[in-house]
């Protein structure tokens, strides 16, 4: 039936568009972090959202932003 | 070897890096790939960022930092430190991260030892020097 077809090939459309917002988000999100290394060979993440991240990464952006 | 040569052949050499800039701590630039008034607008910048996670290695009681990357989807912000000297540098997104660091402890190198004969092939680098040894997110 033509009009129901309609409906599944719009339904996994607009399934397949939610899932890309939902993957490139997500993926954004893990991508913004700070990691610091130190002299004894450890690292540290700091991702965003919490607060010593929240406080580097505006000044980071404003670097790049600056740097063009 | 002079900063300015330094940082000109790491510019020809590396396909990621966009903007390079020498400075000391306290964020005086010593040379840079971008005008004088923008470089010491980003010496000011990256002087506050290794500020600010410097006093982070404080409150956690860990050794000194010796470099950082702050990543975002737009780019990248390297910064390498050398005793009162960093080497800072900008990339797009998703660099590979341990060879831009090697390129710029390369860089500090040669302006630190100008008349040692420090290899500098940042192309040939191998791409896996950052330390190791993840603790996690904080």
């Amino acid at each position: 039936m033509p009009k129901r077809r309609i409906w599944i090939a719009g339904l996994l459309g607009a399934g397949s568009f939610a899932g890309t917002i939902f993957y490139r988000r997500r993926s954004a999100r893990s991508r913004t972090r700070i990691d610091l290394y130190f002299d004894d060979g450890s690292m540290l993440s700091l991702a965003t959202g919490s607060p010593d991240a929240d406080r580097l990464l505006p000044i980071a952006r404003e670097l790049l932003t600056e740097a063009g | 070897m002079d900063a300015a040569a330094a940082i000109d052949e790491l510019k020809g050499l590396s396909t990621q890096i966009e903007a390079i800039v020498v400075a000391s701590r306290d964020g005086a630039v010593t040379a840079a790939t971008v005008e004088k008034e923008r470089a010491g607008r980003l010496g000011g910048l990256a002087r506050d960022l290794v500020s600010g996670a410097d006093s982070v290695r404080g409150d956690l009681g860990r050794d000194a930092l010796a470099q950082l990357q702050a990543a975002t989807p737009d780019g990248s912000v390297f910064v390498v430190l050398d005793g009162d000297r960093m080497a800072v540098a900008t990339t797009g997104a998703d660099p590979t991260v341990g060879l831009v660091f090697y390129d710029l402890k390369t860089l500090l190198r040669q302006i630190a030892a100008p008349d040692e004969a420090v290899s500098a092939e940042p192309a040939q680098a191998p791409a896996a020097d950052a330390p190791a040894g993840e603790d996690g997110d904080a």
